[in-house]
């Protein structure tokens, strides 16, 4: 299949990921609720920070950092490892190499397609949040501009990884498991639930290097106007790199495992 | 009674040996396991290298509230909510029938269904923090303290037990409710700190409305000896008043039922 035939089907599958997202909203709110993390580390955060500034981060601060972290996660987040691994189990996913658009392409444009609905309930209400903090943000437009090419860059790995390890499933039965630990560990390298500045310095530097940064941290970074402006432009290098590695690294695994898949039941 | 505990009996039988059909799945739980009670300590870990106390708990002190959230959380994983989250796929599929048609009462045997026996690790991941924590405060809790403090547990796994029941009791009403549990679970997340943590509407919240935070700081305070016996008592009359009223909707949702086939 070529590839633009893929960009012109493309734009229809987005409609109806949205209008599928539309309909089923109740559940997708609750979805959205059940993303509650950075609330719960941040109630814990303003207790501490009540007797005083922790590092840089003040009351305000924290604030800020979670609320943002939120924002990031509901806007980069996809669920493509839970269907792919299901859909590879149940043989479903016979269904879907019989059409003439490959399945990964079909996946992401389901996953996309649920980020507009979810900022226009999500920015609303972080913006009214995100007012009281104001002082927080950065206030350097560049920053903010490179904020976009970022969520893309954070949506992008976070989708890869996903598929990556979904993918798995071909030659593993607990690639499931596999993601959940990669999840555990992404918790605490992306600065999910503590600001990885707070962190010992021998732990900032290996959060550094690894990928789990650009998943959120960097973004909200961003949004914080933490780093300069060539530091930044030199991280979101770093991570398009690992966007680059990791579609390359999705593509050979899914071929080569596609070689060996024979759909369950026949 | 003495049927009612031979069918608990069976049905618990039935859902280990179903679990223990998977091995490897026990071991790559049990991992997991290790690495969520790692993730769960180490903000606290953080967070008291730059303070020793928050809100009045010391590290230690809090150690135990994490104890009772960990411990907690994997009875809510691993023996309340697999078993109901297969409630609501009965109701949508239609297979409730087979359950009410046994002559035994149907939230019992739809509450012991399904068990995940590996989430016994988290029990002992908790009883491993209790140990370190004590060490640290230097005493061991008297057997009164611990005596509250299973009281208090208890209590606290029975308003959990509740909710989930009035979680499922809207599978009648409404059908796609399966991630409505999972928005409980993730709420449940907030038992993680002491109550006193939360502050305004949060607290109010979390203690009057749905006391998840009660949950976890209850037991500790009981095992720090700290907890008045006038606040133990509401607190479990409190617990049986909502375990009866869970009952009663359960009793009248079950009534909506209609089969899905007919």
């Amino acid at each position: 299949m070529s590839l633009r035939a893929a960009a012109k089907a493309y734009p229809a599958l987005l409609r109806v990921g949205f209008a599928s997202a539309v309909a089923y909203r109740a559940e997708f709110l609750i979805w959205m609720f059940s993303t509650n993390m950075p609330l719960i580390m941040l109630a814990l955060w303003a207790a501490v920070a009540r007797s005083g500034p922790v590092g840089t981060y003040t009351q305000a601060g924290f604030a800020a950092y979670y609320l943002c972290t939120l924002l990031v996660r509901l806007l980069s987040g996809s669920w493509v490892v839970w269907e792919l691994t299901m859909e590879i189990r149940q043989g479903t996913l016979a269904m879907r190499l019989l059409r003439p658009l490959h399945p990964l392409l079909a996946y992401s444009a389901e996953n996309l397609a649920a980020v507009p609905l979810r900022g226009i309930v999500a920015i609303p209400v972080m913006s009214i949040l995100l007012w009281t903090a104001r002082q927080q943000l950065g206030h350097d437009a560049v920053l903010w501009l490179m904020l976009v090419p970022a969520m893309l860059g954070a949506w992008l790995l976070t989708f890869l990884v996903m598929a990556l390890i979904g993918t798995l499933a071909l030659y593993v039965e607990s690639a499931a498991s596999l993601f959940e630990a990669w999840l555990g560990i992404s918790a605490v390298m992306s600065g999910y639930l503590v600001p990885l500045d707070l962190f010992p310095k021998a732990v900032q530097q290996v959060a550094l290097v690894l990928p789990f940064r650009f998943l959120l941290s960097f973004p909200v970074e961003l949004m914080l106007g933490k780093p300069g402006r060539v530091e930044a432009l030199a991280l979101l290098g770093a991570q398009w790199t690992y966007v680059a590695v990791a579609l390359v690294a999705t593509n050979l695994v899914w071929r080569a495992g596609l070689r060996r898949y024979s759909a369950y039941g026949g | 009674m003495r049927r009612t505990l031979a069918i608990v009996r069976a049905q618990l039988r039935a859902s280990v040996a179903m679990a223990l059909q998977y091995r490897v799945e026990f071991l790559v739980e049990g991992a997991l396991a290790i690495l969520w009670m790692a993730v769960a300590l180490i903000p606290v870990l953080v967070v008291f290298g730059t303070r020793t106390a928050v809100e009045g708990w010391t590290f230690p002190e809090m150690l135990l509230v994490l104890g009772w959230f960990v411990a907690l959380k994997g009875i809510l994983e691993g023996a309340v909510s697999p078993s109901l989250m297969a409630v609501i796929e009965h109701v949508r599929q239609g297979t409730l029938d087979f359950v009410l048609l046994k002559p035994a009462d149907a939230q019992l045997l739809v509450s012991v269904a399904k068990l995940e026996p590996w989430r016994i690790i988290d029990v002992a991941g908790a009883g491993l923090i209790f140990a370190y924590a004590f060490a640290k405060l230097g005493r061991t809790p008297t057997a009164g303290e611990v005596l509250a403090a299973l009281a208090m547990l208890l209590a606290a796994l029975l308003v959990l037990y509740s909710i989930a029941i009035l979680v499922v009791s809207i599978a009648f009403f409404a059908v796609r409710v399966d991630n409505l549990l999972y928005l409980f679970q993730s709420i449940f997340d907030v038992a993680r700190w002491p109550s006193n943590v939360f502050r305004g509407f949060l607290a109010v919240l979390f203690t009057y409305v749905l006391p998840l935070a009660l949950m976890t700081t209850y037991p500790a305070l009981a095992l720090l000896g700290r907890l008045r016996l006038a606040t133990g008592l509401s607190a479990l009359a409190g617990t049986l008043v909502f375990a009866a009223f869970a009952r009663v909707v359960w009793m009248l949702s079950i009534r909506r039922y209609t089969s899905a086939s007919s």
